[in-house]
């Protein structure tokens, strides 16, 4: 079992390299560092803080496109290729094959995670960094699971990327569209309390991505110990979600 | 570069000529179209704070300065020898409280409506500017009271408003609790009832700040230095007349 997840590791890693994921990384770092020196150079105060949280902004979201890029794609060329039938052939239960590959992505996560966190070094204390790089890479096993179970789900580019970008942007804006909501401004008639009860549900069934990986950690100091470990258990257990999800699709799948 | 690519002399003449005109027609459009700086009758009425969370996608400390940065570019340069001199400053103001409550712990709203848009020529403009810092210092009076000290010195030595720089200095001594307070702030009604010139009075200012390791930005330092220096030089000019 265990070699099984040495060679899922080595696989994915492998794809990741050849697809150029590592390039792109440095690519996105690049662009960053070079966006935030360039716009602090008409920034009249706070520049410090706005290198800080332009970079930290930007290399999250690179970090979260490009591993749900790189799921997306190297799922459905499986699948396409018939590879996926050949493992499975494999005396390994379907789910055990499942795990070592979403195992696999999650490691490349954490590798971009830490790759992304390391210019923020710059700006911020080690520590804060490290909580900020932590929480990056649990965001991104998140997005890992969800790109691998909407790639095997709907068995199309496109879609998969699509809904998982979906789910990740409704998972960041969704806090600020039920204040929208129940804003005062709000008028209380009876559809509209129906839509807000509509969009509580809707909440219930995402992540709460803006709670985690926040640039005010960086800017204004670490989080209350408390409010990180409750946001990072929020995106284990969202992941948990995931992981069962997409392990009941597969078990279902005729190949 | 692909391993599996045909060599560049199997690409048609025609193919070649279509890449170089189209390219060629992409740049010369492109450099006849400079775009001007924004100017002020461009600054559009602020969106509502929510609308503008919600476009951050969780990320307000960043919009907000990158917010800043957009604001701070209308009416300036270009053919404008009086920045901001244009700006409808009711809506500048909002767009700066919006910003501001968006990242509440950023100071560069209060920093650019106390040390930017409240020193233009012009009165009713400056005050306001000063009228905003005043009102957002009762927000967080610990973090905000440097930029209501400014407006104090600028009420007195701009305007010539007595009464307005006693309200603002009365204010931070009313209404500020932390231990990390200097002394001259909280005195500072006694610093605007002295008679003391604006450079005594922005030197000490100035130079308590950076004292007390309050300004460590870079940027923020090399703006309050060209500051005392603007205003070392218009004293020596005024002085000569």
């Amino acid at each position: 079992m265990t070699s099984w997840y040495r060679c899922a590791w080595r696989s994915t890693s492998f794809e990741a390299r050849r697809g150029g994921l590592p390039w792109l990384a440095l690519a996105s770092i690049a662009f960053a560092l070079g966006l935030a020196a360039f716009l602090s150079q008409v920034a009249l105060t706070e520049s410090l803080a706005l290198q800080a949280s332009i970079v930290a902004a930007l290399l999250r979201a690179c970090a979260v496109f490009l591993i749900a890029v790189q799921v997306a794609s190297s799922t459905l060329r499986e699948l396409n290729d018939k590879a996926l039938e050949r493992m499975l052939s494999l005396p390994l239960s379907r789910s055990t094959q499942y795990l070592g590959r979403l195992a696999g992505f999650a490691l490349c996560g954490v590798a971009l995670a830490a790759a992304c966190a390391a210019p923020l070094l710059l700006w911020a204390p080690a520590g804060t960094v490290l909580l900020w790089a932590v929480s990056l890479a649990c965001e991104s096993a998140l997005v890992a699971a969800a790109a691998l179970f909407f790639s095997m789900t709907l068995a199309q580019l496109v879609p998969a990327i699509a809904a998982t970008a979906g789910l990740y942007v409704l998972g960041r804006s969704i806090a600020a569209i039920q204040s929208i909501a129940g804003g005062p401004l709000a008028e209380a008639s009876l559809p509209h309390e129906m839509a807000r009860w509509v969009l509580d549900a809707v909440a219930l069934l995402l992540p709460r991505l803006e709670a985690v990986t926040r640039t005010a950690w960086l800017l204004y100091g670490p989080p209350d110990a408390g409010a990180y470990a409750a946001a990072l258990a929020g995106l284990v257990v969202y992941t948990g979600v995931l992981i069962a999800a997409g392990l009941f699709d597969f078990h279902r799948r005729n190949l | 570069m692909n391993r599996d690519a045909r060599a560049l002399s199997s690409v048609p003449l025609w193919v070649w000529l279509a890449l170089g005109l189209s390219v060629g027609a992409q740049l010369a459009f492109q450099s006849t179209r400079q775009p001007a700086p924004p100017a002020a009758a461009d600054l559009a009425p602020p969106p509502p704070v929510q609308a503008l969370r919600l476009a951050s996608f969780g990320e307000p400390e960043a919009s907000a300065r990158l917010l800043m940065l957009y604001l701070q570019a209308f009416d300036l340069g270009g053919g404008n020898a009086l920045p901001y001199k244009n700006l409808d400053y009711r809506r500048l103001t909002g767009w700066l409280r919006a910003i501001l409550e968006l990242d509440p712990r950023s100071g560069y709203p209060l920093f650019l409506a106390a040390r930017v848009y409240a020193e233009v020529p012009d009165e009713a403009r400056a005050r306001i500017a000063l009228e905003f810092v005043y009102q957002e210092f009762f927000k967080d009076p610990n973090r905000r009271w440097p930029w209501l000290a400014h407006a104090a010195l600028l009420a007195k030595h701009r305007l010539g408003d007595l009464a307005l720089a006693h309200r603002y200095a009365a204010a931070i001594d009313h209404y500020t609790t932390a231990q990390d307070i200097p002394l001259w702030a909280k005195q500072m009604e006694i610093f605007i009832l002295e008679d003391m010139n604006e450079l005594q009075a922005a030197k000490i200012m100035i130079g308590g700040l950076l004292a007390k390791g309050a300004i460590r930005d870079p940027a923020e330092v090399r703006f309050l230095k060209e500051r005392l220096d603007e205003l070392e030089a218009r004293i020596a000019r005024g002085k000569k007349k």
